[in-house]
């Protein structure tokens, strides 16, 4: 009935797990009470929970992507603090099997439940405002998106207190994910949660591909689109391309899981180096979708606060698409040890390096831009200059594990781990960071408490060095990564040390907690009546904040990269306003189906991994029915009347004049 | 082109009115069968990396039956041929042509469908399931995975052809029909890479 669940698959004898399931039981329930107290439940589905907004569904995937990057650096904590005790013979406080879910969880998280939701969140909140357009190309499919990923979220989270979770690493290799070496429910966490979000990204990917090439709005030729859109291009061509191999990938490891097959099997012909091949296949294309659209981010930033035009805008754009194609011929770097010979080697080892060329010319660029501009050191120009010197760092430690003769010493040490973080946490979280305190005012109409920004990007910064730089020290005296425990009592200090930057850093992550809570409650004071708090270039700028559901009263035309910094110099350095006559905007309606696939799907998975197969079905066919029903309904979309768009467009109008 | 077909239908062209719109629709669909295009040539990867891991067991030429996978093939060639009259129809705004022609095409695709379930049942009943090795399990996923995308079609022209009940030709109808089209068809084109590199070159 309940296949392999039991009560046994809760883990009672964890007191760390119990005491953090206390805790998300007691949050869950404040956050619940205060809805049914507030009689918000209504508010919450209607107004987001059912939204197709572009600008709303960007917001809840920064949120969704905030409160995981919260659980992720939970484990990140736990695993330092570990490391720090468990020297020369000492076991610390967690148990192999329970550290080995700890590194997975974390990994897992971070890449796909904070990193890959920030940029998604950041494209749906910008990349329709950018280019003029009302709404992305499937709305519908965007609201669906957001709930696949959501699926896989809850599933993850699920794992922590219902059973386990894989204790095999981020990507699960086989043959240690296969069904003999990992036969818990661990795995089968992994492979459906990654499996069901997987899918919604893809078709965030088709979204987004399609709105910037087909909704783009008058005279916004390609090479007029701000380069946050063109990363963001690039970024969903790598999605389209690659997360197929990850689907394909995760369902052949299915097979060989549920109906014993062997694609990945040590015996029976099966080839476990097929399985390393396709997962990074998919992987490395994943790490250019996470960076390209931090590229754009700074890029804007730059551009906006050194008050100048992009230096290099089409060399920006080229070395964009240069990285989008190199991105998919380097995958093997990642498994140079495989021993597939010394010309496979060489070919993977040169194309790896030819990428740090576009990227240089992107830092010149934004190098460039800066010179003879006058650079304003608000919060955002900070993640970019901490960017610019950290990803740089990171970027050379790559080149130098590149090369296929210095891998065989470095691979699977700490080493690997102290560069992919420089250029995570350099790349992707300062650009994510910098993105959200840049383009905040836009989603809520006010700006983000400067001082406390500040704070938190010192903390980050500092605490990325410190908790970073002892990793690369030990990994020459030969420190391995996914280590539990290990013998030598030296390499303590370094470990101690690395615990102290992590603590850092949670020092930042406070920060930002506490600049949200400050910014809001100072929010009159920061208020942002104008849409254009920093003076900005591009057309999303152009619009009031939060900007109104239809986004534009008047579809804009452009003339130029940076029209609407020219249309204010023209107009007196203001902005020009909407004027008469409007007319009715065709927008599509919110959706009760979206989350109810996401609600089915996240059931599915469940019945999936506990082998539970009379739940799985009714999961299924309630997926394909709630999915029949949106095929048939037709008054899926309707006319806002103009004397509205008049009345909304007013409001704004009467707020700027007051203002001034 | 598939587009070129459809603009005519957009006839509403409003300044405001370029979501969703058929054309959009018709892009959207083939970015997707792209994305799917993917998962055929990682299939057909992995396909013929473990060609030769057999452990023992059979390989291509001692187990496919080339005259049954020949009627298959034929099966899906006309049924290509009986979708492109369907969009005709379409086109010429006959109805219940197009209702004929789908059922048409709903019938060849159910064959094809019941013959690869008949050899994949043979397969298994003789012990050359996809868990007796690993070329076995690449050649059951491979054939199958397309299988499976010929029994969604077939529940998609199930679904067009209530709607067309329903509905008629219609703004919500048409694009429809054009995206299953592109589906159909691409399924055509994988099946002729699988009859190729699986069949053909497995019985060399």
């Amino acid at each position: 009935m309940l296949g392999k669940l039991s009560l046994e698959a809760i883990p009672y004898h964890e007191p760390i797990i119990m005491v953090v399931a206390i805790a998300i039981a007691i949050g869950g329930a404040f956050v619940v009470g205060a809805l049914t107290y507030f009689k918000k439940w209504k508010w919450l589905w209607t107004e987001w929970l059912t939204s197709v907004d572009h600008k709303k569904l960007g917001i809840m995937y920064f949120i969704v992507a905030l409160v995981m990057l919260i659980r992720g650096f939970a484990d990140a904590i736990m695993m330092r603090t570990q490391l720090a005790m468990a020297a020369g013979g000492a076991e610390g406080y967690l148990p192999p099997h329970h550290y080995d879910q700890i590194f997975t969880a974390h990994g897992v998280i971070m890449i796909f439940f904070v990193a890959m939701p920030m940029v998604i969140g950041l494209m749906n909140l910008v990349v329709p405002l950018q280019i003029g357009a009302r709404d992305v190309a499937f709305p519908f499919m965007n609201n669906l998106s957001f709930w696949l990923f959501a699926a896989g979220v809850i599933l993850v989270n699920i794992s922590l207190v219902v059973g386990e979770f894989a204790q095999t690493g981020w990507l699960a290799y086989a043959p240690l994910s296969g069904i003999d070496y990992s036969p818990g429910v661990g795995v089968d966490y992994w492979i459906w949660a990654l499996q069901i979000s997987g899918i919604g990204t893809t078709l965030t990917g088709i979204n987004f591909f399609v709105t910037i090439l087909k909704m783009r709005t008058k005279g916004m030729t390609l090479f007029r689109m701000p380069i946050f859109t063109w990363t963001s291009l690039c970024a969903n061509i790598l999605i389209i391309a690659s997360f197929p191999i990850l689907t394909a990938t995760i369902a052949l490891l299915t097979l060989d899981r549920y109906l014993g097959m062997h694609f990945f099997t040590n015996d029976f012909g099966g080839n476990m180096m097929m399985y390393v091949n396709l997962i990074w296949a998919w992987g490395h294309p994943e790490v250019y979708i996470l960076i390209l659209p931090a590229f754009g981010v700074f890029s804007e930033v730059i551009a906006t606060f050194a008050r100048k035009r992009l230096f290099g805008y089409g060399t920006m754009v080229w070395a964009t698409v240069a990285i989008t194609f190199l991105s998919f011929i380097v995958w093997l770097h990642h498994f140079f040890t495989m021993g597939a010979g010394a010309n496979v080697n060489a070919f993977f080892g040169i194309a790896t390096m030819i990428i740090a060329i576009p990227t240089g010319v992107k830092i010149f660029n934004w190098l460039f831009t800066m010179y003879r501009g006058r650079l304003e050191f608000t919060s955002p120009v900070l993640w970019t200059l901490g960017f610019i010197i950290t990803f740089t760092l990171g970027g050379m430690t790559g080149v130098m594990l590149a090369l296929p003769a210095a891998n065989f010493v470095l691979h699977n040490s700490l080493f690997v781990i102290a560069h992919f973080h420089n250029v995570i946490i350099g790349g992707v979280v300062f650009g994510m960071l910098a993105g959200l305190t840049f383009w905040f005012p836009k989603a809520f109409g006010f700006k983000l408490d400067e001082k406390w920004g500040k704070r938190s990007f010192w903390c980050w910064i500092i605490g990325f060095y410190v908790a970073f730089m002892p990793l690369y020290v030990l990994s020459f005296f030969g420190a391995v990564r996914r280590m539990q425990s290990y013998e030598n009592g030296d390499w303590q200090s370094w470990m101690i040390i690395a615990w102290v930057g992590a603590v850092i850093i949670l020092c930042g992550i406070a920060c930002t907690v506490i600049q949200f809570i400050v910014s809001i409650r100072d929010r009159k004071k920061n208020q942002d009546v104008t849409g254009d708090p920093w003076d900005g270039r591009t057309l999303e700028w152009s619009t009031s904040s939060p900007a109104p559901f239809y986004n534009f009263a008047h579809l804009p035309e452009v003339n130029d990269i940076d029209d609407f910094w020219d249309q204010k110099q023209r107009n007196g350095g203001k902005a020009p306003l909407s004027k008469p006559p409007y007319q009715d905007i065709h927008m599509p309606k919110d959706t009760w189906e979206g989350p109810l696939i996401g609600l089915f799907a996240t059931i599915a998975g469940f019945a999936l991994v506990w082998h539970i197969w009379w739940l799985a079905i009714v999961g299924g066919v309630a997926t394909f029915a709630v999915f029949m029903a949106r095929v048939f309904r037709e008054d899926v979309d309707y006319y806002v009347p103009a004397a509205e768009v008049e009345r909304i467009e007013r409001e704004h109008q009467q707020r700027v004049e007051m203002q001034a | 082109m598939a587009t070129d077909t459809l603009s005519n239908h957009e006839g509403h062209a409003h300044e405001h009115d370029h979501h969703d719109t058929a054309g959009t629709k018709v892009f959207g669909f083939w970015v997707y069968l792209m994305s799917d295009l993917v998962i055929f040539g990682s299939l057909f990867a992995t396909y013929a990396v473990l060609l030769r891991g057999t452990a023992g067991g059979p390989s291509g030429a001692d187990i496919f039956d080339l005259p049954l996978i020949l009627i298959n093939t034929f099966l899906l060639l006309v049924s290509s041929f009986t979708y492109g009259m369907a969009v005709l129809s379409m086109n010429a705004n006959r109805v219940n042509q197009v209702k004929a022609w789908l059922a048409a095409t709903f019938l060849l695709g159910a064959g094809f469908i019941g013959l690869e379930l008949y050899e994949f049942h043979h397969l298994i009943h003789l012990g050359f399931g996809p868990d007796r090795s690993a070329f076995l399990s690449a050649f059951f996923t491979l054939v199958g995975t397309h299988g499976l995308h010929v029994t969604f079609g077939l529940i998609w022209i199930l679904v067009m052809l209530v709607q067309l009940q329903t509905k008629g030709l219609t703004d919500m109808t048409r694009p429809r029909i054009m995206c299953l089209s592109l589906f159909w068809h691409f399924l055509d084109i994988v099946w002729i890479c699988v009859f190729s590199f699986v069949y053909l070159m497995g019985v060399l």
